[in-house]
């Protein structure tokens, strides 16, 4: 797949702070969730992406397009929904939306139509009428979702998306970012480790201004489902050797544990098999779960 | 299929080209901008150029005028001063619907933080401030140099030839005198705008630019026996200009170079303060 993203030795600096520093890698996944600390530099790499902050060192490019040289282009391909607020008070939704539809270059007709379709289809049809400045939070955060996709963006950059939505409201986000990933690249930047576990494929850890983490989630969700932790009662002398011969990389963790690295293919049942053969117990059976929590914690403890 | 039971697509239709996406904010500040009140005010700017309009009908109808009882058609001369005045009036109405108008262009959008929706899209802080500036352009020249042009019209209708020939330079001394105010204002309004967000107070700021300029001017010169002081006195510094696009003998303490100097020096100060706020986010160093 060819790189969304492509970060090369990209720097930020404010005054005498480098706010990120020699940034380099290719991102390509489908949906990409961006993590890290506060004061990390997740705001400003996005900033930088769109060309509001300009590059100290290095450069990056958005499907191609050199972030120093065609900020236009990538302006075009891209939606942005910022953190705060955002939004002209005094405007209906969908004067407002239709307005960022036409900036963005869509002819004044197709604008309104489309500003139509998005408030309905991210839940404002009802209240396309209101002005936004009587909107609640969560219809806010709607509106700023339905400004950055009114144009159909290829990669939407979503900046804290579910910041301070109640949980209904933070699932219909959560499902509408599910839906639209089907239909575009979506970069979610969050500190809710809970939401980007749950929408995206990949992560990218900062932490001061430096990459410190970068995989795929759903490989190492995979990866992890062939790590197995085994607590028997019994004797278990030999067990170890016949799970090996199976093709069972193992290792003993104490009396009566044992870790393995399961082989490609292998049934579990032939652990039952052999554990019942022996008439072993199988006390417990674990799959190793490294959830984004450890793998964000890991990251930060680099 | 009705709207609200489309799903999300992307669009792949035909897109504007990029040179005139500028007008889109003009066209949207624009009716969020001007109301009934705004349209009245209008309309009421227009009243004294119907007077003005009579007078050149009268300066050409001795008959109308002989009956009146007295010989007033020598004493009515349409000439540059003329037009000079007119427009002199109608740029203080100008005045007066900026300071209206004009703080609820940029502040809005600074208030709201909208400043990174407009510029995460193909669109520059140049075209934005194009964009706004064209509404204040627009609304003025309805009440400056348009009804100006329909008067000099009007006058080489009535005039023939000769004088129109004659006096061809009014015709862009009108345009070019009410232009240059307008953009020195334009700037005003919208630097005043990004700056101050509360609007009451944005609009007495921009009639203070006038006021205080002229009182610290006038100090200056006092205290200090110098007539450069006079270069931070704006309405001194436009009637300069003015005086020497209409070609008018008149007495205002300033060089004309100078005044065209202190008006750049103005402009550029405004697009300063403008383009310090018109951005997408600020950088706290």
């Amino acid at each position: 797949m060819s790189a969304v993203i492509e970060l090369a030795g990209l720097g930020v600096r404010f005054g005498e702070r480098d706010i990120l520093q020699d940034l380099r890698v290719s991102v390509s996944g489908r949906t990409i969730g961006l993590l890290g600390p506060n004061g990390a530099g997740k705001s400003t790499l996005i900033q930088t992406l769109l060309g509001f902050v300009p590059a100290s060192s290095g450069t990056a490019s958005i499907f191609g397009h050199d972030i120093r040289r065609e900020p236009r282009a990538i302006r075009t391909l891209v939606g942005y929904m910022p953190e705060n607020d955002a939004f002209i008070a005094n405007l209906s939704a969908v004067t407002f939306i239709r307005m960022m539809a036409e900036i963005s270059g869509l002819p004044p007709g197709a604008a309104l139509e489309r500003a139509h379709e998005v408030l309905f289809y991210v839940g404002l049809g009802e209240a396309r009428y209101r002005p936004l400045g009587t909107y609640s939070l969560g219809m806010k955060q709607l509106a700023k979702l339905a400004q950055a996709i009114v144009h159909g963006p290829r990669l939407l950059i979503l900046d804290e998306p579910t910041n301070g939505l109640d949980p209904p409201a933070r699932q219909r986000m959560i499902r509408l970012v599910e839906e639209m990933k089907q239909q575009m690249h979506v970069i979610v930047c969050s500190h809710i480790l809970r939401d980007v576990e749950e929408t995206c494929e990949q992560v990218l850890i900062l932490k001061q201004g430096r990459i410190v983490h970068y995989s795929n989630l759903e490989e190492e969700r995979r990866a992890n489902k062939r790590f197995v932790e085994l607590e028997t009662f019994g004797d278990d002398s030999g067990f170890a050797d016949q799970l090996a011969a199976l093709g069972c990389e193992c290792a003993k963790a104490g009396i009566g544990r044992l870790k393995m690295v399961l082989p490609v293919g292998f049934e579990l049942r032939e652990i039952y098999r052999l554990a019942a053969e022996r008439d072993l117990q199988l006390r417990r059976l674990n799959y190793r779960r490294d959830t984004l929590e450890d793998i964000f914690l890991k990251a930060m403890e680099a | 299929m009705a709207v609200y039971k489309r799903t999300y697509k992307s669009y792949d239709g035909p897109l504007t080209p990029a040179w005139s996406r500028w007008m889109i904010v003009t066209r949207f500040s624009y009716s969020r901008l001007v109301g009934f009140k705004t349209n009245l005010f209008l309309l009421a700017c227009l009243v004294p150029a119907v007077g003005f309009a009579a007078y050149i009908y009268l300066a050409h109808n001795a008959a109308v005028l002989k009956s009146f009882g007295g010989n007033f058609a020598s004493a009515l001369s349409i000439d540059g001063k003329f037009f000079f005045n007119f427009c002199t009036f109608q740029i203080g109405l100008a005045y007066l619907l900026v300071a209206f108008t004009g703080p609820a262009l940029v502040s809005p959008d600074v208030v709201n933080n909208a400043m990174p929706l407009y510029f995460c899209r193909p669109f520059s802080r140049s075209e934005y401030v194009a964009g706004k500036m064209a509404v204040l352009v627009y609304l003025l020249s309805l009440i400056t140099w348009v009804p100006a042009l329909v008067l000099f019209a009007l006058q080489s209708s009535l005039a023939g030839w000769e004088w129109t020939r004659a006096n061809f330079w009014i015709a862009g001394a009108v345009i070019l005198a009410p232009l240059i105010s307008i953009a020195i204002l334009s700037l005003i309004a919208m630097a005043v705008s990004a700056w101050i967000k509360w609007r009451a107070a944005a609009g007495a700021v921009i009639l203070g630019v006038f006021f205080l300029g002229a009182g610290f001017g006038s100090a200056i010169n006092a205290v200090m026996r110098t007539h450069y002081g006079s270069l931070i006195n704006l309405s001194q510094v436009l009637n300069t200009v003015w005086a020497g696009v209409f070609r008018q003998n008149l007495d205002t303490g300033l060089d004309v170079l100078d005044a065209w100097n202190a008006l750049a020096g103005a402009s550029l100060i405004c697009l300063w303060l403008l383009f310090k706020k018109v951005r997408a986010f600020e950088v706290v160093k």
